[in-house]
């Protein structure tokens, strides 16, 4: 890397002689630091400003984002600097990027934080060093955050996912399979009445889950409370129709905590098994749901509303996979984590970095699925990823093969949309679903056998027949934005 | 009614064939496979009673049939189910359980609505079978052949 000779200034006179010095030099830039086991790591993908030297623009985020200002204090003498400053430890040019490419030159920039940078049990104070000012920092062009390494010591400061896969599992009694869920379509404008007949008709005809939208709070047309009741009418006429436990993600969203707190404990005392909240409420009130819903034997539905304001484009903001770390350590159990065949952003080799981070109890390096650094998940329960937007029961074999079992599929307009009603458009996808599962477990190559999987169970099935009919060609072949910077080849580890 | 626990209960009955193939499956993920039945199918009546303890030394799929068949025929005309555990870090549950018989006539459920204070209502799921005593919730003279044995 240019400049690599660039060392810190060691004589302490010298080191704080008021002035601006190069943040290389203060101390934020050492490239043989020696990674403790309980720091925290960050990479970020740094675009310098022109003329500004990829280590100093390294160093400088690791200063903004610990303990830097622009220039030098002398109350750093006061404390135990060293240990407070990040550490930029590796700056390494992005694959294609540069002189000869179509992309300005790209960094990988690798920061090291001392764990008691950080207030134990807080995502509020974590993101407030992490994506605080930096990201506004003129010396760089661009900047994002592409993924974090959390030691097991902070970890334990988490109470992690309220109830997590393997007991919503048990609770739910369902096993061996993706779960089915639909959003209520349209999603705003029902009366709840209306709105209930949705529920019923789609949880009645095989659905384990219908689910509000992230939008759907307390509308003229629709307020909460009426929400609440017709929808645990039609939950509980589903469940006693098929003896099967059913459930409704009741978006608890609102203004204040407080309002929140009493749309969830009404939700709990209708009998609700779930509820839900948006990504917006913030980091905090996450936290305070995820702890609520610990309480009160809640599974806990995160749509991931507003992250593709910050998370889609490549050189500036932060990739989906650091805040499914951070969800997972705020507690939620379900989020949204694409569908790679739907109708929204979601390349197969990135999704697979979303969902192994939510699923795994430890994963390694995986250059070529976004995970830069190895995670121990310390026991912290395990988050569902949800696929939804744009899929249908004609991609069945698709979607076990991408995303696994332990994921919720939502069709929402796949169910309601159906031809013959929503009742047979739940069951066309539950016939294809379970047809899927019994032939992959049989050992049947569902990739490639799939369609003619699907068109045996459609033989018998008239509900599926149609959905194939209707939907069957219908694809989103549209080029991903956020793609992996390495060839699943080119796993150099 | 068509109760529809269990991972397969939307597609028809499973044939003897059908669900060997699955115990194979489950025995190659090196999971232990164990029978249960019940007379209460209530959806969250957990505990099935165990026709004798998870197989944890049986690898065999064909030993694993020869107990749901004695199962079966010591409980005809109720629910049956082969649930298999996997005891891997991390996961320590049941990963698969699926029907492999049910009675030939299922009443099903009534839904109770105890109206409470505001429009709130308190629901209770109760199946109607549970109406008689366990042993004789399912008659037996209404023994349908087993799934299986409907090739």
């Amino acid at each position: 890397m240019a400049n690599s000779n660039v060392t810190k200034v060691r004589d302490a006179k010298q080191r704080y002689k008021s002035g601006v010095i190069p943040y290389a030099t203060m101390g934020y830039w050492e490239p043989d630091y020696q990674i403790k086991n309980t720091d925290i790591l960050a990479m970020f993908r740094v675009t310098p400003q022109e003329g500004v030297d990829p280590i100093e623009a390294a160093a400088a985020v690791a200063g903004e984002s610990s303990t830097a200002t622009w220039t030098v204090v002398w109350t750093d003498r006061l404390t135990a600097c060293e240990i407070y400053r990040a550490k930029a430890y590796r700056v390494e040019a992005v694959p294609n990027t540069g002189p000869g490419t179509r992309t300005e030159a790209q960094y990988f920039a690798y920061i090291a934080y001392d764990i008691d940078l950080f207030e134990p049990g807080s995502i509020a104070n974590l993101t407030a060093s992490i994506i605080g000012n930096v990201f506004g920092f003129k010396a760089v062009k661009a900047l994002r955050l592409e993924d974090m390494h959390i030691p097991v010591a902070y970890l334990k400061t988490f109470q992690g996912p309220a109830t997590g896969i393997v007991v919503e599992r048990e609770r739910l009694d369902k096993f061996g399979r993706p779960l089915l869920g639909a959003t209520t379509k349209p999603k705003l404008g029902l009366s709840g009445r209306n709105y209930g007949r949705v529920v019923y008709e789609a949880l009645k005809g095989g659905l384990d889950f219908v689910k509000d939208d992230e939008n759907i709070n307390s509308q003229p047309f629709m307020h909460w409370r009426d929400r609440f009741l017709y929808c645990m009418e039609a939950v509980n006429k589903a469940q006693a129709a098929t003896g099967e436990v059913k459930g409704h993600y009741l978006n608890v969203t609102a203004g204040t905590m407080e309002e929140m707190y009493e749309r969830a404990e009404f939700a709990k005392q209708l009998g609700s098994v779930i509820v839900m909240i948006d990504l917006v409420i913030g980091y905090t009130a996450i936290q305070s749901m995820a702890k609520w819903a610990r309480k009160n034997d809640m599974i806990l539905h995160l749509h991931r509303a507003g992250n593709s304001t910050y998370s889609r484009q490549k050189s500036h903001g932060m990739n989906f996979r650091v805040i499914c770390k951070w969800m997972r350590m705020a507690g939620v159990d379900h989020i949204h984590a694409g569908t790679v065949v739907g109708k929204l952003e979601g390349d197969p080799l990135m999704v697979k970095g979303f969902y192994d981070t939510l699923r795994s109890t430890d994963t390694q390096v995986s250059l070529q699925n976004g995970l830069f650094f190895p995670q121990d998940w310390a026991s912290l329960n395990k988050v569902m990823p949800v696929a939804s937007g744009g899929i249908h029961a004609g991609q069945m074999h698709q979607l076990l093969d991408y995303l696994g079992e332990d994921v919720v599929l939502q069709f929402g307009g796949g169910t309601i949309g159906h031809p013959m009603g929503i009742q047979a458009g739940a069951t066309a996808n539950r016939v294809a679903l379970e047809a899927m599962v019994l032939a992959r477990n049989e050992g049947r190559d569902i990739r490639n056998e799939g369609p003619e999987i699907l068109r045996d169970a459609a033989a018998w099935c008239k509900p599926l027949r149609a959905a194939l009919d209707t939907w069957g060609e219908i694809t989103f072949n549209y080029t991903s934005t956020d793609t992996s910077d390495f060839t699943p080849t080119a796993v150099a580890v | 009614m068509h109760v529809t626990q269990g991972t397969f209960s939307f597609l028809p009955d499973l044939t003897d064939r059908q669900i060997s193939d699955q115990i194979e499956y489950c025995l190659r993920q090196e999971w232990a496979v164990s029978v249960e039945f019940t007379d209460d199918v209530h959806p969250r009546n957990t505990y099935w009673e165990m026709w004798g303890i998870p197989m944890f030394d049986l690898r065999d799929a064909a030993g694993v049939m020869a107990e749901v068949r004695a199962c079966r025929e010591a409980n005809p005309n109720v629910y049956v189910r082969v649930t298999a555990f996997d005891s891997t870090r991390g996961w320590e549950t049941v990963r698969l359980s699926f029907l492999v018989q049910r009675p030939a006539n299922e009443p099903g459920f009534r839904l109770d609505r105890l109206e409470a204070e505001g429009r709130t209502i308190r629901y209770s799921v109760h199946p109607y079978a549970a109406d008689q005593p366990a042993g004789r919730r399912y008659k037996p003279e209404q023994a349908n052949t087993a799934p299986g044995d409907r090739r």
